[in-house]
């Protein structure tokens, strides 16, 4: 998915409000070129005592976003990092838009890809007025002046100006163009391990998520959907309700009921005393058995063809042994921290929205299609996020808040209970995928076949943009909207259409098949953490079917990949791999390359006898090309690879009679510090273009724990999540 | 009316007596550092201290912390074993989307206020109630071990 970007930037100088410099700077990329007028994408301030401002496009969910891009810019503005402060920039595509998308998002491990170049240029173009400011002042040339820890320094003379004393001058400086950019080997700040700018808020509960709002006059409310997916409020009975202390209103939708209150304990309590009938409508009888049948047989069906090389049927006849499988993965809710919440306030003359939102831009349009107000008139206050992890790319629950709140008079904040975030996500959709191959007399695979089935995330999201034709572009340049065109789900086959391996002949289709009145959307790691785990079994099963080591298996099919190839050595390396193991212990690895980047895993699993599976050990090597922060880097592995893990092991959302059967973390657990495993990460040193490592983690991590339980076990997990299916097998 | 020492001062608060602790905390007090995350003392993240000990605040009714001294993560810092844990929570940048972490700490605080060399076994029974969905587990189990170094 990587495109490649335009090294002309547009930048603009001007004073700020209340003195000091203000500078935009965009790309000129797409839609752009079409403004008459320029729209910048960031913005930075300096302000007269010398603080530099970044007026932040990125969400900060615990990713280290605002720590890595201040690196980005202080690097070339030559600040310490300490002396940025953080801004979160109000919801504007026009102003924000994220270069890789065409629109205010954070997500799809993007931040670091798309703002590498385009922060690094704006620092520079910073420092370069500042510097011909002091020159002016002066009356030297610029080229005998340097900037240096926010001050420009003379060289010959040694005298110093701090920034705070040239933002008057340099904001009327015309912006210099093509400012070369440092030479990495230059470089003071990216590729350190710079400390988060976070941390201090983070440990003593100063932090504001939007859960944390507070707004004069507020109330706080919770509420219950209908249970069946599709189904509606039929009647509600209040009256035990509002008899409860700090209980003031219950508010009916079509299809939920809202108690409104002092405080979320009479909401709550206000919640349990009515006496609500659902009418269950057309999916009171669903399970997640019938989606699967629907699956499976949609998966009988030819699909959409997203990667085709050479001829896999002649090559497949001509197989020296097929080998054939079907895998499936599971619903799984997102379950971040934080509860989804929103607080809005609407008025007659504006809506003011108060959330942690991945998608401010989406809020805002939501929000102002409700209320009738112009955009203008909907101002979205946007928040640290106790997790995101896809949740917060939905407006769902944006909605769902202003539509009470409409009903209300003053601000109302609408906390979701534990339960009705678990019931009422959006949910990682299921997938069933018929996978086969053809080897050759030395165990190569000479034909590669691989059908996807599942709901398409991809088209739902594309459906709600408008203009279509254009915001697709936009969003995911031309070859989306080829995609689109024919029913391709670029996402759904994300890491299946191009693996790493030498594969001559491989062909992958992709059937949509919708399941009833569950709605879908991305999930950490998105369409790579289904596929790799797909694609990392099947590899595995190949090796054991010619009884080949599946290191040196997926080794030799590398050639083509050296990347690819270092990462899955290093890991092999660093974890011991082919050193004895206790009996019941096994080893698995697994090979990534996705968002621009290439991870390799080995895990290591301990079966007990009662068939209940440990991991003690993951090892992780990983070339995501230039590394910003280090530390950011590890910490975001060792997060993809618990949440990966517990999806593996425990994750699943299930459906009966139309409902989830889950609840809470009780049963929908996750990975606790007593289970979770010792993590290595092995940074490779690499000078390529930065790639994305928010999500790979999660990806890599599944398939090497279901092959180390085959290793250990002799039992091939086609199915996740792992749950008591060792209990079955004997161990 | 119910009298409260959160933090070493006294509030006083018109609320039922079954009201949870957490809530009272957060929306009529608003000390909003302690988090809602499950409601059933399942994650932690709610976790304060009642009389140095710590308590799930989303099941503990506020009548069951009248009279006593609670203090949460605003008020941890003044503890000396809480103080030594935000330090290495610092030291080690432990925190991810941070949601989780006021828990975290307040459980690890109690922890090494009660064992100050704190073993691997001792780390996992002290916080095994306490999700992160961020899995920062690896960074908390140093950063504890490194507060009571």
């Amino acid at each position: 998915m990587a495109r490649t970007l335009s090294r002309r930037m547009f930048l603009e100088a001007s004073a700020a409000v209340g003195g000091g410099l203000l500078l935009g700077f965009t790309l000129p990329v797409r839609r752009r070129v079409l403004n008459d007028r320029f729209a910048p994408n960031a913005f930075i301030r300096i302000d007269r005592d010398g603080r530099v401002t970044l007026i932040m496009h990125k969400v900060e969910m615990g990713q280290g976003t605002y720590t890595s891009m201040p690196m980005l810019l202080a690097e070339e503005l030559e600040v310490d990092l300490s002396q940025v402060q953080l801004e979160h920039a109000s919801a504007d595509d026009a102003l924000y838009a994220e270069p890789l998308f065409g629109v205010q998002e954070t997500g799809g491990s993007t931040s670091v890809r798309g703002n590498f170049e385009p922060l690094r240029r704006a620092g520079a173009a910073a420092r370069t007025l500042l510097v011909a400011a002091a020159a002016q002042a002066w009356k030297v040339d610029a080229a005998a002046c340097r900037a240096e820890r926010g001050e420009v320094v003379h060289g010959p003379t040694g005298r110093k100006l701090g920034y705070g004393a040239l933002v008057d001058k340099a904001a009327t400086l015309p912006v210099p163009h093509n400012v070369p950019l440092k030479d990495p080997k230059d470089w003071k700040l990216i590729g350190t391990a710079a400390k988060r700018l976070d941390s201090a808020d983070k440990v003593t509960g100063a932090a504001q998520f939007g859960i944390d709002v507070q707004v004069p006059g507020m109330k706080v409310a919770t509420l219950a959907a209908c249970p069946v997916f599709g189904g509606k409020l039929a009647s509600v009975d209040d009256s035990k309700a509002k008899a409860i202390q700090g209980v003031h209103q219950v508010v009916r939708l079509d299809d939920a009921v809202a108690v409104v209150a002092d405080h979320m304990w009479a909401a709550k309590q206000g919640l349990a005393a009515l006496d609500i009938r659902w009418d269950e409508g057309p999916n009171a009888k669903l399970s997640t058995a019938d989606i699967v049948r629907q699956l499976a047989a949609a998966s009988q069906q030819p699909g959409v063809v997203a990667r085709k090389e050479g001829d896999v049927a002649r090559a497949m006849a001509g197989a020296a042994q097929k080998v054939e499988a079907v895998y499936e993965v599971p619903f799984l809710a997102h379950a971040t921290m934080e509860p989804v919440n929103c607080t809005v306030h609407v008025r007659q003359d504006g809506c003011d929205v108060w959330v942690g939102t991945q998608v401010p831009t989406f809020a805002r349009t939501a929000a102002a299609k409700l209320t009738g107000l112009p955009r203008e008139r909907v101002q979205v206050h946007n928040h640290l996020l106790g997790g995101g992890f896809g949740r917060r790319l939905e407006v769902d629950f944006i909605i769902r808040a202003v539509q009470i709140a409409m009903q209300v008079a003053g601000p109302v904040k609408v906390i979701w209970t534990r339960e009705e975030d678990i019931q009422h996500d959006m949910y990682r959709p299921y997938y069933y995928d018929r996978i086969t191959a053809g080897l050759d007399q030395r165990g190569r695979p000479i034909a590669w076949s691989h059908r996807i089935a599942g709901s398409s995330i991809e088209a739902r999201v594309i459906s709600q943009l408008f203009p279509k034709t254009l915001r697709v572009i936009r969003a995911g340049g031309v070859h989306r909207l080829g995609a689109m065109i024919k029913g391709l789900d670029l996402d759904a086959v994300e890491g299946a259409a191009e693996p790493p391996y030498t594969l001559p002949n491989i062909r992958v289709e992709y059937v949509r098949q919708e399941p009833p009145g569950v709605p879908t959307a991305f999930w950490r790691g998105v369409g790579p953490t289904h596929n790799i785990f797909v694609v990392e079994s099947f590899i595995d099963e190949l090796a054991a079917a010619m009884k080949q080591d599946p290191f040196q298996y997926r080794r030799a099919l590398l050639d083509q990949s050296p990347r690819a190839k270092a990462v899955l050595e290093l890991a092999a390396l660093q974890a011991g791999w082919g050193r004895p193991l206790p009996p019941g212990s096994g080893r698995g690895i697994s090979l990534l390359h996705a968002f621009g980047s290439y991870i390799a895993q080995v895990a290591e699993v301990a079966v007990s006898k009662q068939g209940d599976v440990r991991v003690p050990r993951v090892v992780c090597a990983v070339d995501c090309g230039i590394i910003v922060n280090p530390d950011t880097v590890r910490a975001q592995l060792e997060s993809g690879i618990i949440f990966g893990i517990s999806a593996a092991l425990f994750g699943e959302i299930t459906i009966r009679d139309g409902r989830v059967e889950q609840h809470n973390f009780n049963d929908y657990p996750a990975l606790r510090i007593n289970e979770a495993p010792a993590i290595e990460v092995h940074l490779v040193n690499s000078r390529e273009a930065p790639g994305g490592i928010g999500e790979p983690g999660t990806s890599a991590v599944m398939p090497a724990v279901t092959n180390a339980i085959f290793a250990a076990t002799g039992k091939r997990i086609r199915k996740l999540p792992v749950k008591e299916q060792l209990r079955e097998a004997k161990v | 009316m119910v009298t409260l020492s959160i933090n070493g001062k006294a509030r006083t608060v018109d609320v039922p007596a079954d009201m949870p602790l957490l809530w009272v905390l957060r929306d009529v007090i608003g000390l909003t550092g302690t988090k809602f995350g499950c409601g059933m003392a399942l994650c932690g993240a709610c976790t304060v201290h009642v009389d140095g000990r710590p308590m799930r605040s989303c099941v503990t009714p506020v009548a069951a912390a009248t009279g006593k001294q609670i203090t949460t993560i605003e008020g941890v810092g003044e503890t000396p074993s809480g103080r030594k844990v935000q330090q290495a929570w610092l030291d080690l940048d432990v925190v991810q989307c941070g949601y989780c972490q006021s828990g975290q700490i307040m459980s690890a605080a109690a922890l090494l206020a009660s064992k100050p060399h704190p073993t691997d076994a001792d780390i996992d029974a002290a916080l095994a109630g306490n999700i992160c969905r961020c899995g920062t587990y690896v960074r908390i189990r140093a950063a504890i071990k490194r507060a009571g170094g």
